[in-house]
């Protein structure tokens, strides 16, 4: 159950669509149209039944302005909703609607992320998420942002290039069981090893693959969550933070945001059973693992993670959906779910759930 | 449980057509410290800051706030980012105001921007989109159409929107932070002004400029506190709501749409107001083209619907004589920094009733109506604001 003093909100829905390379069939509306329809039909409600709704996307992936703005036939907003959007992956989409939850007046919100990168160039996009004056018009990829973060750590002696093939094998064999994944295999250590670099020192296997995608979850408070659900996921803390964007002043070995936001969020507070990071370049996952202060023993993205379907907008949100699943199915009490924004895990959102 | 929120700082920059005597990051922090100060605090007194613009290809910086977070003092703090089209200014206080309302935050700064010299609106308001019909003449040209149906609709003079453009302009010289000072504004020199989308003359359309705005929103406690050491009031939220509706299907009101109404209805009446026209003392209203003013009159419920044009013809909204002066600021007619022009108007009538508004005052200011909207007239940001604390 929520500390300090918040009103219960639970997870109780989630849906997501395949992750493919290339949605060639559908726009994004229609992608997030069976995507509505299932995260509604899971616990047999229709839109009518929640209060608020909130998005996350960016324009730039549809190279066109308001992207979200069509989004919403997908719902069909009718007669007029309370709704809102962030230009931020649906992680935070869900922070919104979690906070709109907490004062009383709505019981209950529809939250979803979307994007399909296969419409633009990532390594141009993302590029552009850097500092316009001192950053942008050298256009650094974002493979050479995560290469230089794995190189920090490289040269920190906290990991070497094995443990990055490890993370790589370990999440792709996961996702040989998650029905939605886009690259699952299962390959050894010395096999990934073998391969060459794409920006030294991240091998092919370190990189997350390029996904169109999306997916939706529904919040409910209190009593409404126990009607739509059997076990519901309890969000028991939820925090964001931010770091400064320059890569040079930051420790890029480490994860000051995310500790933070773990804190606030209450992750050892408690035993954790499974996490799911939102860790897109291998690399990154060790340092999230540590920022959270991880055990050995815990079960990390046993859905394969962004390595094992990188869709950008709503990868975030994903990992809530697929953390507070291990809930809602019985097979876990206590998780944890990351998500991140921004270049060399700049921002960091953890949430930790619960079941009863 | 609903906490009270109220604006205890306020600061926007001078609105021009071209800032290139600072960055992006600079034109934030410029209206970000004015609001600080206004209310009396600094940047660790801050726990969290919601930051709002329009498309990012308007200055083709992909989700600035990551670059903005150390700017804006929110390093080691949570930052959020919300776009929701034109209304994104209004929305941003709101989602900040609830970050207060729900008892997460004491203090949160929110802020809105654009730098539209930096890139071109109107190219980046037409970039051809797969699967959709192309709009290639920018928002003007979407909303001529919806002007011409209600001039027909409400049989209103041609004159209307002319009268907006000068009355709005007259008001804005009033205003040091306006973009436009045009002190020999007139019927005649609107007249005479280019055709650009008829029947908007050039002079009957929102400038382009570069500009932020920003507030403090606190809680009950950071409101005493800041009222302790400033001597300023004040301003306390009434009611906020937020509405949205699809741009288009068969049967869909673009004129008097109906997220608008219901918006209002919201916030009216969690605000207690049953008469808007003679309860509020003014109103700040998003009129980004002339004739947005009669059309948000009856959209709001000031007046009835058809009768928009009769308020405006007979001087009602007039800050010089009029019982419910709208943009006394000189609204968007007279500053728009896109992504700002929104949390402006929120803004605008936080000053109103703090009695801060100087030149542009309205005597005895206590209740007042913010609004924004955006997208094809489907998105929808409103709050009431009061000197009484509720």
């Amino acid at each position: 159950m929520p500390r300090q003093g918040h009103r219960p909100v639970a997870v109780v829905s989630f849906a997501q669509a395949d992750n493919v390379r290339r949605e060639l069939r559908r726009n994004e509306v229609e992608t997030l149209m069976p995507v509505f329809a299932e995260v509604f039909s899971n616990i047999g409600i229709t839109k009518d039944d929640v209060g608020f709704i909130c998005s996350g996307s960016t324009d730039y992936l549809a190279g066109g302005p308001f992207s979200f703005v069509s989004a919403l036939d997908a719902i069909g907003v009718w007669p007029p909703r309370t709704e809102s959007h962030v230009e931020m992956d649906g992680a935070w989409a869900l922070y919104e609607a979690w906070v709109r939850l907490q004062e009383g007046d709505i019981d209950a919100a529809l939250v979803y992320g979307f994007g399909k990168s296969s419409m633009s160039d990532l390594s141009k996009v993302l590029a552009l998420q850097l500092d316009p004056y001192v950053l942008a018009p050298l256009w650094p990829d974002p493979v050479s942002v995560a290469a230089l973060q794995a190189r920090s750590l490289l040269d920190a002696g906290k990991a070497t290039e094995r443990d990055f093939a490890e993370v790589a094998a370990r999440s792709r064999k996961a996702a040989l069981s998650n029905p939605k994944a886009q690259v699952a295999y299962d390959r050894n250590v010395a096999e990934l090893m073998g391969e060459d670099y794409v920006v030294s020192p991240l091998r092919t296997h370190t990189l997350p693959p390029i996904t169109d995608g999306a997916a939706a979850i529904v919040l409910a408070a209190g009593d409404k969550a126990f009607e739509w659900a059997e076990r519901p996921a309890w969000i028991t803390g939820i925090d964001h933070r931010v770091e400064t964007h320059s890569l040079g002043a930051r420790d890029l070995t480490a994860s000051a945001s995310t500790t933070k936001a773990a804190e606030v969020a209450g992750v050892n507070d408690g035993t954790v059973e499974v996490a799911e990071l939102h860790a897109p370049f291998a690399p990154q996952e060790l340092i999230v693992a540590a920022a959270l202060g991880l055990g050995d023993d815990v079960l990390v993205n046993p859905s394969g993670g962004a390595l094992a379907a990188n869709p950008i907008m709503s990868a975030g949100l994903i990992r809530i959906g697929e953390a507070a699943s291990r809930i809602m199915d019985g097979s876990a009490g206590r998780v944890v779910a990351h998500a991140t924004s921004g270049p060399a895990l700049q921002q960091n959102l953890v949430a930790v759930l619960e079941g009863v | 449980m609903s906490e009270r929120v109220a604006v205890i700082g306020a600061g926007q920059t001078h609105h021009k057509a071209k800032r290139d005597d600072v960055s992006i990051a600079g034109l934030v922090r410029e209206a970000a410290l004015r609001a600080l100060e206004d209310a009396g605090v600094g940047w660790k007194e801050i726990d969290a800051v919601v930051i709002g613009k329009a498309p990012d290809m308007f200055e083709g910086v992909m989700m600035p706030e990551l670059y903005l977070a150390p700017a804006l003092g929110a390093v080691g703090k949570p930052i959020f980012r919300v776009h929701t089209a034109g209304s994104v200014g209004g929305s941003t206080a709101l989602v900040a105001a609830h970050l207060v309302s729900s008892g997460i935050h004491q203090r949160v700064l929110s802020v809105a921007f654009e730098k539209q010299s930096d890139s071109d609106a109107m190219w980046a308001l037409s970039v051809p989109q797969p699967f959709s019909a192309p709009l290639l003449a920018g928002a003007g040209g979407y909303f001529a159409p919806h002007i011409r149906a209600y001039m027909r609709r409400s049989g209103a003079p041609r004159d209307i929107g002319m009268k907006v453009a000068v009355k709005d302009r007259l008001q804005a010289l009033k205003n040091p932070y306006a973009h436009l000072h045009l002190p020999d504004i007139s019927l005649q020199m609107v007249e005479e002004s280019i055709m650009l989308w008829d029947p908007l003359h050039y002079l009957e359309a929102c400038p382009s400029s570069d500009g932020a705005a920003a507030m403090v929103l606190g809680s009950d406690k950071a409101a005493s506190e800041a009222q302790a050491a400033t001597g300023r009031r004040p301003a306390w939220v009434h009611g906020m709501a937020m509405r949205s509706e699809p741009t288009m299907f068969a049967g869909r009101d673009q004129i008097n749409p109906q997220a608008g109404r219901d918006c209002a209805k919201d916030v009216y009446a969690q605000a207690g107001v049953s008469d808007p026209r003679s309860e509020f003392d003014c109103a700040e209203v998003y009129v980004p083209f002339s004739w947005y003013e009669p059309m948000w009159l009856e959209n709001l419920g000031f007046c009835a619907e058809g009768d928009g044009w009769k308020l405006t013809e007979e001087g009602a909204t007039a800050l010089d004589g009029g019982d419910i002066p709208w943009n006394c600021s000189g609204g968007v007619l007279s500053s728009n920094p896109i992504g700002a022009s929104g949390m402006l108007r929120f803004l605008e009538v936080a000053l109103q009733v703090r009695g801060e508004a100087g030149e542009h005052q309205v005597d005895g200011a206590r209740l007042a109506l913010g609004q924004a909207y955006g997208g094809g007239s489907q998105f929808f940001a409103m709050w009431v604001l009061g000197s009484e604390r509720p």
